[in-house]
């Protein structure tokens, strides 16, 4: 009966008071999946939310299905677990750059591999937050923070290439403040049978305010993002006349304008999410002056059974077969009368 | 010759050889065929940790111990009757412990100029007199088995590899053992070789005739070991990791819930991944993880979807999974952790058995962090401790330390197999659709238990949140709350300890309920102690045996029972830990008696102990198992 009742954004806002800090960008991502999930038919029975140690790890609680605010890197274990003995629950998994890319990378990395049927949201703020702004994985080089206060030193790593390189199937991009943009991302991420993973740019106002300004702000954001839809043209800047061509001899993508050094349409890359050549080369595009952030779905190829199917399917192609009493009275075994 | 038979109450049987002898394959089959005989038995597997640790020297020795008899068999025995040595290295390491005036029998063919340098020996001790206090049989195996299969057309290096079933074969007449059961296990291990198959089952004949047929003349005696006259009944034999997977899946059964175990591979634990990997049948869902921290909380993951989730490890695991059984502590969500104990600590001795991790079964975690801790003796003993695990895991909604060790796991022993219908059934009820107006409360608890209710993800109206932060007493959302948290952390342990009053009150194993001595023991130390017990009162000795299966909490009557006695004994394969905790329980005065070699006690060594606490000297003698009272 519940079927005919359309939920709304409520329906998924727990009773429970929001502690982020005021301005924070976990506010806005919250909202955004609260409004998302009805529109997707999701039901709040069906629906859980993982997530791990950190700001971004509170999520569960503010969102009225089932929710397991679990230990420091560990959601996408228990994720796992969860999947494998309730197949039918809708898994949403939330983390950070320090809890899914420090603490918890050997698991991000194996449910990627795996192709386990979660949705992974990785909320990227550069910076450890709920400990007081250490630096984190994602950091900046040179990023000053108590507990490099002369700058730290290791080079920062990139979320969207460690997923792919983990052989993730579904891997994409959007920004805390895109209200626009995040739906049609979480709509994909959540459509997608497998593994699917999501990394938000989010700001933390207090320990690491405007770290991506210089890709989300307003006044930069369409010269500074590549806004990528499958079989569309990478087309993208102000003027809509910037594209990304592939250099052969560079064996790399560059920006062109179009109309300038002879430079036309038919120069630039058709974006084709199938292709994870081309996916590696969008990982690292923002990485020079001048090039724009890849944003949306940058690789989707799902595989015709997630990792949760096969091994149920295999485990059921068995169940029934034999019965412990079976198992253990066959064999080498002896009367004594 | 074939007269000549003596029949014995028991032996000891040792196979020792280099690790790619296959010693352990010789010792298992020798087992079945053992077993299938009737007779009762105990099987002690001593590996290296290297799987083909360099060929010849004493640290690549395996070797396999068996004692079998026609009454009750509860050690291994401390000195065997019969020692094989398979080259010279294996002699070195074994014959020290080869009773006087007992079997020896060495393959002459390994006993090689450089074979004898490896082991670190200058002279053959074959040739100097060294071995005068043993009957030995000295065989050429290498080249009797290499004659056996020359018709199959083996290279050297795999014709070789026959010498275990040639020494087995010969072995099996000797204990007058069937070879029929060892030809089965044969074909089938080979059906894809017929070759390798045919070449074994040949070289088992040609030992088998060799000794039948008396070419050492007299020197092979024939021995006959009876059938144990025990319970009517159906029995099969069984490792504890074999019995343990079957218990889990028996518990969980009786729960009515799926099993998902989350396991990383180590020794010695592996076996019960490998087990439940084959019970798919009875819908038990593993999954092999990244690693030991990934393998609890899918653990915890798949009971908090409902299944009931287990992890198994060994100690260096059981640390990684520290923070982990905190959360399901917190969470309040049922869970096995099984713990097949090893020599610590760090890596320690992986393949060598010890009971050193009972301090991180009950304290090892960060936190106020009660958990059961229940502990198996025996293999047999595992499949009931399995189900118990489970038992109180989903009635108290609370994660159990099940602990086993190395020398359980890989022991074999006869077991009379469990009417499997006669098994109470505790059926989990999951918490159902509140009523109109009601709101669901995922800390409510049942007042006889102080379990919380379960609700599985999927549910509609029980949606809620849980996590490791502190929860309201009231209503199960966070709090920070301080006068909560004590509350909370209060009825954490009194849930705990109250399983106290729901486990079987703590009997007396052997003796009396009171008296000069007690000793108590717990987990694989079951069999030395019982037999060094029963010696010890053959000679006069007031001392009586506890076994505890409970470790936390103890059965509500333990104190008492322990306050009848004057001195309390505590023998325990670790430096003193069940010692420290009956201290800490019951202010008693329990002394240590303590063995961290990687090796079981010997009923020779807890004899002398009880006999040094009477003032008795010790005898010269040395102790062997006795025949049940």
């Amino acid at each position: 009966m519940d079927d005919m009742v359309k939920l709304t954004a409520k329906d998924f806002t727990s009773d429970q008071e929001v502690r982020w800090c005021p301005g924070c960008g976990d506010y806005a991502i919250l909202k955004c999946m609260q409004r998302t999930l009805p529109e997707l038919g999701a039901t709040r029975e069906n629906t859980v939310f993982v997530s791990g140690i950190g700001c971004s790890s509170r999520f569960p609680y503010y969102m009225d299905t089932y929710g397991f605010h679990t230990i420091h890197g560990r959601a996408p274990s228990v994720a796992t677990g969860l999947k494998l003995s309730n197949p039918d629950l809708d898994v949403w998994l939330i983390t950070g750059d320090g809890d899914g890319l420090s603490i918890g990378g050997n698991h991000l990395m194996h449910s990627l591999r795996r192709d386990v049927d979660i949705n992974i949201l990785l909320f990227n703020n550069k910076i450890y937050g709920l400990t007081k702004g250490q630096f984190s994985p994602t950091s900046d080089v040179g990023t000053k923070s108590p507990s490099t206060p002369q700058g730290s030193i290791d080079p920062a790593l990139n979320p969207i290439n460690f997923a792919l390189g983990s052989g993730a199937r579904f891997v994409a991009r959007t920004v805390d403040t895109a209200q626009k943009h995040m739906p049609g991302v979480f709509t994909r991420a959540h459509g997608f049978k497998g593994a699917s993973f999501v990394e938000i740019l989010q700001n933390c106002i207090v320990y690491n305010d405007a770290t991506w300004a210089n890709v989300t702000d307003k006044a930069v954001a369409a010269d500074a993002q590549l806004l990528l839809e499958n079989g569309e043209p990478m087309v993208f800047g102000k003027e809509r006349n910037k594209g990304i061509r592939f250099n052969l001899e560079k064996f790399a993508l560059e920006v062109i304008t179009i109309g300038e050094n002879g430079m036309t349409e038919a120069d630039v890359l058709v974006h084709d999410e199938r292709n994870l050549q081309m996916a590696r080369m969008l990982a690292e595009l923002g990485g020079n002056a001048g090039e724009p952030m890849a944003m949306g779905v940058l690789y989707a190829e799902q595989a015709e059974q997630s990792y949760t199917e096969a091994v149920i399917e295999q485990v059921n192609a068995y169940k029934g077969k034999r019965t412990l009493k079976d198992m253990m009275y066959s064999g080498e075994t002896w009367v004594v009368k | 010759m074939g007269s000549d038979i003596q029949v014995l109450e028991s032996a000891v049987v040792r196979f020792a050889g280099d690790s790619g002898d296959g010693m352990q394959l010789t010792g298992s089959q020798f087992t079945t065929s053992t077993a299938l005989s009737g007779s009762d038995l105990a099987t002690f597997p001593d590996f290296p940790a290297e799987i083909r640790a360099p060929v010849g020297t004493t640290f690549g020795v395996s070797a396999f111990q068996i004692n079998f008899g026609a009454r009750e068999i509860k050690t291994v025995g401390d000195a065997p009757d019969v020692l094989v040595a398979m080259n010279p290295a294996a002699l070195k390491v074994n014959i020290d412990n080869l009773r006087n005036g007992g079997l020896l029998v060495v393959d002459t063919g390994s006993f090689t100029k450089r074979n004898l340098q490896k082991a670190g020996y200058t002279e053959n001790p074959l040739e100097d007199g060294s071995l005068k206090d043993f009957q030995t049989i000295e065989i050429d195996v290498s080249k009797m088995t290499l004659e056996a299969v020359k018709e199959f057309g083996l290279g050297n290096k795999e014709a070789l590899r026959c010498k275990n079933m040639w020494t087995l074969g010969m072995m099996l007449w000797m204990f007058s053992r069937d070879r029929a059961p060892v030809q089965v296990w044969l074909e089938k291990k080979f059906s894809k070789k017929p070759e390798i198959a045919n070449s074994n089952i040949a070289a088992l004949n040609a030992g088998h005739a060799f000794a039948e047929t008396a070419e050492l003349s007299a020197a092979i005696k024939r021995y006959q070991i009876g059938a144990k006259k025990t319970d009517a009944g159906l029995y099969r034999t069984v490792t504890g990791s074999q019995a343990l997977s079957w218990g889990m899946a028996q518990g969980a059964e009786l729960a009515g819930l799926q099993i998902v175990l989350g396991s990383y591979p180590i020794t010695p634990a592996s076996p019960i991944l490998h087990a439940l990997s084959g019970m798919k049948e009875m819908g038990v869902v593993t999954f092999q993880a990244e690693d030991e921290i990934a393998a609890i909380c899918a653990a915890i993951g798949a009971s908090y979807g409902g299944a009931l989730g287990v992890t198994s490890s060994s100690g260096p695991g059981i640390a990684l999974k520290g923070e982990a059984m905190g959360l399901a502590i917190s969470t309040e969500l049922p869970l096995v952790i099984i713990n097949s104990q090893r020599g610590g600590p760090s890596t320690g001795l992986p393949t060598k058995t010890e009971q050193s991790d009972l301090y991180q079964a009950v304290y090892g975690r960060n936190g106020d962090a009660p958990m059961p801790v229940i502990a198996t003796r025996s293999p047999g003993d595992c499949f009931e401790v399995a189900i118990e695990a489970c038992r109180l895991a989903v009635k108290y909604m609370t994660p159990v330390m099940l602990l086993t060790d190395g020398f359980i796991a890989n022991a074999a022993e006869p077991w009379q197999l469990p009417d499997l219908d006669a098994l109470e059934p505790f059926e989990v009820k999951f918490a159902g659709t509140p009523a109109e107006g009601e709101e669901f409360n995922p800390y409510k608890r049942e007042e006889a238990t102080l379990a919380r209710n379960w609700a599985k993800p999927g549910t509609p109206g029980c949606e809620h949140r849980i996590g490791g932060i502190e929860k309201s007493y009231d209503t199960g959302h966070i709090s920070y709350d301080p006068d909560n948290h004590q509350k909370m952390t209060d009825t954490r342990e009194a849930k705990i300890n109250g399983i106290a009053n729901d486990v079987p009150a703590q009997t007396v194993d052997q003796g009396n309920e009171n008296g000069n001595l007690v000793l108590v023991g717990w987990g694989s130390t079951y069999g030395p102690i019982s037999q060094a017990v029963k010696a010890a009162r053959a000679e006069g000795l007031d001392v009586s045996h506890v076994h505890i299966r409970y470790i936390h909490p103890f059965p509500a009557n333990l104190g008492e029972l322990l306050a009848g006695y004057d001195n309390v004994m505590v023998p325990e394969m670790n430096n003193g830990q069940l010692k420290t905790v009956l201290r800490d329980k019951y202010l008693l005065d329990a002394k240590p008696f303590n063995k961290v070699s990687g090796q079981p006690f010997k009923i020779q060594e807890i004899l002398d102990a009880i006999r040094a606490e009477f003032g008795v000297n010790t005898q010269q003698d040395s102790a062997q198992e006795q025949g049940a009272a």
